[in-house]
């Protein structure tokens, strides 16, 4: 499914003259089947009112824009949002604040009863099992506990599982690593990557942290005051210095070497992965070696 | 003699498992102290050991010369030792910004007039002072914790401990909080003990702690720390990423020296090549 | 949820925000007194403190579209109130009927009444709450329930639960804006079947909401314990409250008010003598 958003508008609180706050102005932004697309900027940009409108949580309103996803036409009055939501996955900072159910088996299966309250128990299960299989966690251990006793980084784990259990195809997550240790991030990132290999077919991810950006994403868009600011490669999007700047955002390390680098006289090009970076410029350093030999 | 001391300690919350094994450490004055650890590890256990929010099961935690073992202690302990805790949301008692800064001296019966000079003070340090008549709930998350800060400076402690206090904002807002206690290390000679898992805080450190299931695992300079990937590893830690680029460059040829931490000094190293 | 506007301080340099809240603690009682004092088909007592909510207003510096939208917030309770005395009534000259609801002549004067009465004790209440911080609030009361500690009712702990209830009222519909959000991206319906699916729909976000309200008590107790706070009595108070000429000046209106209204009353009387 291929998300289209175009002219996308939003204003907070519109009937109030005072209160009013232009979150969104015009966005007009393709997010194609299977990208790994990630989405920066300040606080208060409009990422997070942006995503939220991807699976209908805000409406779009009259002549505010349009949302095409996938056969989904979101702007149209008759959208079957329940199927949409479905379909669309969406998790939230700190997910493991919405778990409520006694036991982990039935906060993963809310998803199932809502969304399809015609499968039987056994189908239930099985979709309930594979979810959590696919989080990481071992049903058999964790399906009777309650969500409440396990560890932070297992809860949101399960939280995760409650969202893919209906299996979407679309997967947006709001800052999904914020308040893990390294090790969980470490780890969290292997998960997505794996979700995104194996289930997911689109992962659509807003996050402040620059350097998972311009690892993971295939795509980014940046978004400033309301509006689409930029969007391209990675690579494109972070070699921009002075305006990311301007916009008040952190450079990746490796674009912030690359800037240096570019300072000095030293031009790198790579695709700013840890690993793309320290390719290219190993390599210019050998071949600067052999050549300073040559010379002499 | 430190200013803080922690002999032997020993805690548990519930009498089983002891989430704090047998730690020993001492904080001098003036200094810029890193506690680091895995979520789970202990480490935030050991912020409320420090300013007697809880007792040690055995051992001792002292502050400038108070036992927290002693119960007439407790104000004495808290006074010299404030803590700013992960969540902003949840640590502000009043609605406007002053009245939460003088929450602490009101507690200690400090006279109207000084509390109108330690709330300047204060919100100066972390420059706030224009939002003294503000509404926390309209703040940032960063300009939030600096109020937090504030509200603890207002006792005017002799350390100031940050229990994961960056880890809910965003980039700019812990930017402005690490800043403000920087400063404060720096210019009010405020000794800092900072309890965190992001490494890129650690390397402004004088010196670091590494606690792993409840025990002191390692201590020394941020760069010894850095230096043993196998107690990394070991404790679900990594380096800063700018340690790690360098190790990717070294492993494809490119000569560099080690303790490397910043992206500043990687910047440096590569550019002088 | 953001535009619940009952009971958020509107912050601004007023007549009325440097009144000492005691004093408007008193008069808003007082005035509530008025509003019940106006005796049924007086409407010129309603028109008399309407218009002191108006100067109180125009004294305030608070919007008065903020005023209006306060009454908002207990729509549903007025709007209640009206059809249940406009349909149950039974008193009183019958208009129309319609099986077993009989609307009459009294049933829509109560129900305008009630309107008023609610309607103008929400906007003086709101005014209130408009211009006193939660904090001078809770000092308020506190110094108004001073007596009952001679009968010791713990005054302090009581005025300083009020003030963290009301600070963290923003932030409790902001989490449970956000768990109904994440529910409903979950297939869960808070708008459709009857009222007992609808409870039920509820229990997702409830339980969470719970958790969490748990976990910052716990926070919140630590943060105030770290910041030394004992509930002795040796706490001093950074604000202090003052009488100034404003408190007597808004003493002298509210009392004037209720003269009026009383008047009033009595010169209706005099009026339907006539």
């Amino acid at each position: 499914m291929r998300i289209v958003t175009e002219n996308l508008s939003y204003v907070y609180s519109e009937k109030s003259k005072e209160l009013a706050v232009q979150a969104l102005n015009n966005i007009s932004l393709t997010i194609e089947e299977g990208e790994f697309f990630g989405i920066i900027g300040q606080t208060g940009s409009g990422k997070s009112t942006f995503v939220q409108h991807l699976n209908g949580l805000i409406k779009v309103g009259k002549d505010k824009g349009s949302i095409v996803i996938g056969d989904f036409n979101l702007t149209d009055k008759k959208c079957d949002f329940k199927s949409l939501r479905a379909k669309v996955g969406m998790v939230f900072q700190y997910p493991e604040y919405q778990l409520f159910a006694e036991t982990v088996k039935d906060d993963v299966a809310f998803g199932i009863k809502n969304f399809f309250p015609a499968l039987s128990e056994k189908e239930t299960e099985e979709m309930v099992k594979t979810a959590i299989t696919l989080v990481g966690l071992d049903y058999e251990i964790v399906k009777d506990k309650s969500p409440f006793d396990l560890s932070g980084g297992q809860k949101r784990r399960v939280a995760i599982a409650g969202v893919i259990v209906t299996r979407p195809e679309i997967l947006v997550l709001d800052e999904p690593v914020a308040g893990l240790d390294p090790q969980g991030k470490r780890e969290f990132t292997e998960l997505l990557k794996n979700l995104h290999k194996t289930t997911v077919k689109t992962i659509v991810i807003v996050s402040h942290d620059m350097n998972f950006v311009s690892e993971n994403c295939t795509r980014v868009a940046v978004f400033s005051h309301g509006e689409l600011y930029a969007e391209g490669s990675p690579k494109e999007i972070f070699s921009d210095f002075t305006r990311l700047k301007e916009l008040g955002l952190d450079l990746p390390v490796t674009a912030y070497l690359t800037e240096k680098l570019s300072e000095t006289g030293i031009k790198v090009e790579s695709d700013i992965t840890t690993d793309g970076f320290s390719d290219a410029f190993a390599a210019a350093y050998i071949e600067n070696k052999e050549k300073r030999r040559r010379e002499e | 003699m430190a200013l803080l001391t922690a002999e032997n300690v020993c805690f548990s919350y519930d009498k089983k498992g002891d989430v704090i094994k047998n730690v020993t450490l001492e904080v001098n004055e003036g200094e810029y102290i890193a506690v680091i650890g895995h979520n789970g590890s202990g480490k935030s256990t050991l912020a409320k050991l420090f300013n007697a929010l809880l007792k040690p099961d055995e051992g001792t935690v002292t502050v400038d010369g108070f036992s927290s073992s002693d119960k007439k202690n407790l104000y004495e302990i808290r006074k010299r030792v404030g803590v700013v805790f992960q969540n902003p949301d949840n640590q502000l008692i009043a609605s406007i910004v002053e009245d939460d800064v003088a929450f602490g001296p009101e507690n200690l019966g400090v006279k109207r007039e000084e509390i109108k000079e330690r709330i300047d003070f204060a919100l100066k340090a972390v420059g706030m002072e224009k939002y003294l008549k503000s509404t926390p709930s309209r703040l940032s998350g960063g300009q939030k914790q600096r109020i937090a800060i504030a509200g603890v400076l207002a006792l005017k402690p002799k350390i100031l401990v940050l229990d994961e206090s960056t880890a809910m904002l965003d980039p700019q807002g812990r930017k402005e909080v690490l800043e403000v206690v920087k400063n404060l290390n720096k210019e009010q000679n405020v000794t800092v003990i900072t309890i965190t898992h992001y490494m890129e805080e650690v390397v402004d450190a004088d010196r670091v702690y590494v606690i792993d299931g409840g025990k002191i695992e390692a201590t020394g300079t941020p760069a010894e720390i850095f230096k043993d990937r196998a107690l990394l590893e070991r404790t679900g830690l990594e380096l800063p990423l700018a340690a790690k680029i360098a190790d990717k460059l070294i492993s494809r040829g490119v000569p560099l020296k080690d303790g490397i931490l910043t992206r500043e000094q990687l910047a440096e190293a590569l550019c002088a090549l | 949820m953001r535009d619940i506007a009952f009971g958020q301080y509107y912050p601004a340099k007023s007549f009325v925000h440097n009144m000492d809240p005691r004093v408007k603690i008193l008069l808003s009682i007082a005035y509530i007194v008025a509003v019940f004092l106006v005796a049924p088909f007086h409407y010129l007592g309603f028109a008399a403190c309407l218009l002191f909510v108006i100067i109180a207003t125009l004294f305030s510096k608070v919007p008065f579209l903020r005023i209006l939208k306060s009454i908002k917030a207990v729509l549903f309770f007025v709007i209640l109130s009206a059809v249940l005395q406009i349909f149950f009534n039974t008193n009183g000259n019958l208009l129309w009927s319609w099986g077993i609801i009989k609307i009459t002549d009294e049933g829509l004067f109560n129900a305008g009444f009630i309107v008023a009465r609610i309607t103008l004790i929400v906007m003086g209440a709101s005014l209130l709450t408009f211009t006193t911080t939660p904090v001078e609030l809770a000092d308020g009361i506190e110094s108004l329930m001073y007596p009952l500690k001679f009968i010791k009712f713990p005054v302090h702990d009581f005025a300083l639960v009020m003030s963290i209830a009301l600070r963290f009222i923003p932030t409790l519909i902001e989490e449970t804006d956000r768990i109904i959000k994440a529910q409903k991206a979950r297939g869960a319906d808070f708008e459709s079947g009857n009222i007992f699916r609808r409870a039920k729909a509820l229990i997702p976000v409830l339980i969470p909401l719970l958790i969490s309200s748990l976990r910052r008590a716990d926070e919140l107790a630590d943060a105030m314990d770290a910041r030394c706070y004992s509930g002795s009595d040796k706490r001093t108070r950074y604000k202090k409250m003052k009488i100034t000429y404003r408190d007597v000046l808004g003493f002298l209106v509210v009392a004037g008010l209720i003269t009026g209204v009383v008047f009033l009353n009595k010169f209706y009387i005099l009026i339907t003598v006539l």
